[in-house]
């Protein structure tokens, strides 16, 4: 299982990138293996509202659909296009892969994220 | 959690292994996709174990068996199969099964895993005249080696000519690699392929064999995920989404293993008042033209009603695109209709299509 140490993670097995106000959301190595090749990823839409554990983005494998929760409350400022056309990056490269970038309105919640060392603990 | 004697090996595999009715089963070994294209353009191994397996002997066979399933068996050869519904009065679906046809007093049922209880409570609460019935299920390994290679690979194990072995015929006894086996020649994923049963204790040894004869014929393990797309893409229907005991044989579109020219059968009176009448229901293929992949049991619209529900829908390794069975209003079954599929609460475009998705490549 591959992680990188400078990213925080959920328990539910989304990695986060912070950077200033905004949070890079994707899903982790351990994740995208276990779901299987991804054909499909459904993104939220630009301007839409998220609160922190709300399903905001579904991935479907070819066996189903599983939902993906966001980690942290805020609005969608952006979505990554590209995994409309190429659902598979989710698998080669998941983080890379990120779904969405989400502009914070409670940064404190950053605080409940996991260490990649934390995260590593809970997929064993 | 019952196993088969290929749990271990599914194991030392990395098999992902999951709940499937009851049975720890791989889902899938390298992936869905790699594992589907490879029993499409090679050659795939399947441990079908947890299949059920059903004897039926006795002077009285045939016409028990000639009440009991949909099909004429009657018009079968020694060592020749045919696939078969078995229905309530209602004509509802019981199951759907192989016949085997040692002689005309000596069958094998082959049935779906999670129904070999229920048909064989069935089987012998309709039983009639001399006949006993067996449930031999623990007793047999399965394995299917599906695949345009498949008959190539198996060969090299066996001394006898597999071209004798035609379509939905069979040999029993057959000395593969040391193992005595039936060999038949049938499968569930729209290729040429064969069926193998032989005692549950020679299940590792023969899975074995048979992957390392394979090696250079590009053989894979494939597991339950590429299993189900492959009988999907091929329109095979699969017991609990395209039949089940709330959807007819007819509706199903499997009017022909439904011989009501045959003589009395349970269900024959109302499969043959739904013939007359003309079906209501009727199971379609369809492509998403919007994005989204269709599942089991989503519902389908039209004119801003419900006139049905998907049945099984996926993403088509082989097509690259998103179809999905349903079984939908009659008046909805013309190719080219325009449908709705309702993925999580949106209204998506889909449209009827000609099935199956794929030709099938059996070897007749």
């Amino acid at each position: 299982m591959k992680l990188l140490k400078e990213l925080k993670y959920v328990e539910s097995h989304e990695w986060v990138k912070v950077e200033g106000s905004k949070a890079y959301i994707g899903i982790t190595d351990y994740a995208q293996d276990h779901l299987g090749e991804v054909v499909y990823a459904e993104l939220p839409e630009v301007g839409a509202t998220v609160e922190k554990g709300d399903q905001f983005v579904v991935l479907e494998s070819v066996k189903a659909a599983s939902d993906v929760y966001a980690p942290l409350s805020g609005t969608i400022v952006e979505v990554n296009e590209e995994l409309a056309d190429s659902p598979e990056k989710i698998n080669e490269s998941p983080y890379d892969a990120w779904f969405a970038v989400i502009e914070m309105s409670n940064p404190d919640e950053t605080q409940s994220l996991l260490t990649s060392e934390d995260y590593e603990k809970i997929c064993e | 959690m019952k196993t088969t004697p290929l749990y271990e090996k599914h194991l030392e595999l990395k098999g992902k292994i999951i709940d499937f009715g009851g049975w720890n089963l791989p889902v899938e070994y390298s992936g869905i996709i790699l594992e589907h294209e490879a029993v499409r353009s090679k050659a795939g191994l399947f441990d079908v174990s947890h299949m059920g397996e059903i004897t039926v002997k006795g002077e009285d066979a045939e016409k028990y068996l000639q009440m009991i399933v949909t099909n004429d068996i009657s018009v079968l050869a020694d060592n020749q199969i045919a696939y078969t519904t078995m229905c309530y009065e209602d004509g509802g679906v019981v199951d759907d099964l192989l016949v085997y046809k040692y002689s005309s007093t000596d069958y094998l049922l082959v049935v779906n895993a999670s129904n070999t209880e229920k048909d064989y409570e069935w089987l012998n609460n309709n039983a009639l005249g001399n006949i006993k019935i067996k449930n031999v299920s623990l007793d047999y390994a399965q394995l299917a080696l599906q695949g345009p290679e498949a008959q190539a690979i198996l060969q090299k194990l066996v001394n006898e000519n597999l071209d004798e072995i035609e379509f939905y015929h069979f040999k029993s006894d057959v000395n593969v690699g040391g193992i005595s086996a039936l060999l038949s020649r049938t499968g569930y994923t729209g290729e040429d392929g064969f069926e193998l049963y032989f005692a549950s204790s020679e299940g590792p040894k023969m899975w074995d064999m048979l992957l390392e004869a394979g090696k250079e014929n590009g053989i894979v393990p494939v597991g339950l995920g590429a299993r189900d797309t492959l009988r999907f893409e091929a329109a095979l229907p699969l017991y609990g989404h395209e039949i089940d005991k709330d959807v007819t044989p007819l509706e199903a579109g499997l009017g022909f293993c439904v011989k009501l020219s045959k003589n009395n059968f349970i269900g024959r009176n109302t499969l043959s008042e739904q013939k007359a009448s003309g079906l209501k229901r009727k199971l379609v293929g369809f492509e998403m033209l919007g994005r989204g992949i269709p599942r089991n049991r989503y519902e389908v619209h039209s004119d801003g009603k419900k006139i049905g529900y998907v049945t099984t829908g996926s993403y088509s390794p082989t097509l690259k695109k998103n179809i999905g069975l349903a079984l939908v209003d009659a008046e909805y079954a013309k190719e080219k209709t325009p449908i709705e599929i309702v993925i999580r609460n949106k209204n998506v475009k889909a449209e009827v299509i000609k099935k199956p998705f794929y030709t099938k490549k059996y070897k007749k």
